[in-house]
């Protein structure tokens, strides 16, 4: 574990640079997130990071693109838009998340 | 009642027949038909290792005697009133229901699979009658480009696509094509497998048979005419055969019940398999929804704990055993050789020695002649020792003795999140 500093904030992230303490995080940091992986935040992002936020919160682990989208709403190929070639990754390092773990 | 008399089922009910007081308990299990199938040998039948028969028994004949079988289809599962529907309108009450109905191969779920080259091109080898088609495909297969694709997880037994691809790749060689047919391995994973040490070990399987992997692939079509896979970021895989692993789900009934997640598995307790629902339920092998492999070794070490616990649950005792995820998958590699791999929640798959640190016999993660008599010996004890539910001299949670566990400090991903 280490700490970096996003828009100005310190927060603790793992080795891949993915939050660890979900209550460190606010909007400004992942704006920051975004930025560092060159996404650009939208209202139509924003609804889909709340409703990663949310989700996590109630089930304990972060949902899946599948999740995102009969849950979410969207259709998988508009994520694919919004958060190009790894939304999966893109989404949940915004949302201050770790990685959605592919089960064995 | 137990809902599906497949492994999980039948390890439950015949183990729950030895420890539940006959005068206070009757075991009902309900399945849609009689044919108990031995799902890993699937992967034997396209080559012709093993022919349909040999895969399948009765299920009466698998279960205990004093065990009630019902045959049905099930409608619905009515979760206040502890009643299960079944479509042909009979209806069984219950004290204590345990979902057992696993998950299935859904080609229906991707645009284009079902299309005309179902069947012709495109096969999957998760089914009785994909595998059985698969077969008859093979035969007179001239080779070409040869495509074996896991459209999304998580998938029943993780390691058969790879060990499909790896028998392939021999059979191939055995009959004198290999150098005819192109062999690539497309997954919606970053690499062969999901846990970084073992991908590590069958990466290196995949290129040394000079197999090519297309990772992080996420299906979003198949192009019947064209004849490929395509992503949702837009790369196309062409093929001339495809053997794919369709989208697994649980069963529907699940659903209408309300009982499921977007996959129709039933989320659970991890450590106890109980419905996070209702504490009259528990769901159990792949049907629930427990961060580990849908796997029978999964199901078998599972039941183990489960059992235990059970019986605390129903003497309204706080349930004391934790299941630990534990795991253990013999990995065909071809050419005769087999590698076996040993893992939890906790642990991933790790090289050394089991079950008996230093001595083995069998190799972890390794390659050897050894795990390949050990997966062929496993369909006698499948139907022998783990159905009728006698004990397997090995203990149901992971021990680390024996492993190399220095690797997992070495290995710690040191790449940064994104590489443009």
């Amino acid at each position: 574990m280490a700490t970096t500093t996003i828009n100005g904030k310190e927060v603790v992230v793992d080795d891949e640079g993915f939050m660890t303490d979900y209550d460190q995080w606010d909007r400004q940091i992942a704006e920051g997130l975004a930025t560092a992986i060159g996404v650009d935040m939208t209202d139509e992002h924003w609804k889909i990071i709340d409703f990663l936020r949310d989700d996590f919160k109630v089930k304990g682990e972060t949902p899946t693109i599948r999740r995102v989208s009969s849950e979410g709403g969207v259709d998988i190929k508009r994520l694919f838009q919004l958060f190009p070639k790894k939304p999966a990754k893109k989404m949940s390092y915004i949302a201050g998340l770790p990685k959605p773990h592919g089960c064995v | 009642m137990i809902l599906g008399g497949g492994t999980a089922g039948t390890m439950a009910a015949n183990k729950l027949h030895k420890e539940l007081p006959s005068g206070e308990w009757q075991i009902t299990v309900i399945d849609a038909d009689d044919n108990h199938r031995y799902q890993p040998g699937y992967l034997f039948m396209p080559f012709g290792t093993y022919t349909p028969d040999q895969v399948t028994k009765s299920r009466r004949a698998v279960l205990n005697s004093s065990v009630d079988l019902q045959y049905g289809e099930i409608d619905v599962v009515r979760p206040e009133e502890k009643v299960v529907a079944l479509t042909d309108g009979r209806e069984f009450a219950y004290d204590m229901l345990i979902i057992a109905t696993g998950v299935s191969p859904r080609p229906d779920q991707t645009d284009g699979m079902l299309g005309p080259q179902w069947q012709e091109s495109i096969f999957d080898f998760y089914s009785y009658d994909g595998s059985k088609a698969l077969a008859d495909k093979l035969k007179n297969w001239t080779g070409g480009r040869l495509v074996v694709n896991i459209v999304e997880m998580p998938i029943k037994c993780p390691v058969a696509p790879l060990e499909f691809t790896f028998l392939a790749d021999s059979f191939f060689k055995d009959k004198g094509l290999r150098d005819q047919v192109d062999i690539t391995y497309v997954t919606p994973l970053p690499g062969a497998f999901t846990k970084p040490i073992a991908a590590e070990a069958f990466g290196n399987t995949l290129q040394a048979k000079d197999i090519v992997v297309e990772s992080d692939f996420m299906l979003m079509e198949i192009d019947n005419e064209k004849k490929a896979l395509v992503s949702y970021d837009e790369r196309e895989v062409p093929f001339d055969l495809l053997v794919t692993v369709p989208l697994n789900m649980g069963a529907e009934f699940v659903a209408r019940s309300e009982l499921g997640d977007e996959l129709n598995l039933v989320p659970v307790d991890k450590f106890t398999q109980l419905s996070t629902q209702y504490d009259s339920i528990f769901a159990l092998g792949d049907a629930n929804d427990i961060p580990a492999s849908k796997a029978g070794s999964v199901a078998h070490f599972e039941i183990d704990i489960f059992v235990e616990n059970f019986l605390q649950h129903i003497a309204g005792m706080e349930m004391t055993h934790r299941f630990d995820g534990h795991a253990n998958c013999f990995i065909e590699t071809g050419d005769g050789k087999a590698m076996l791999i040993d893992f939890n929640y906790d642990y991933e798959p790790l090289p050394g020695k089991y079950p008996y640190a230093g001595v083995g016999p069998m190799n972890l993660l390794k390659e050897s002649r050894v795990n390949h008599l050990g997966k062929l010996a496993f369909r006698w004890i499948y139907w022998n020792v783990l159905m009728p539910g006698r004990s397997m001299p090995l203990p149901p949670l992971m021990s680390l003795k024996g492993k190399k566990t220095e690797l997992l400090d070495q290995n710690q991903s040191k790449e940064p999140a994104f590489s443009a």
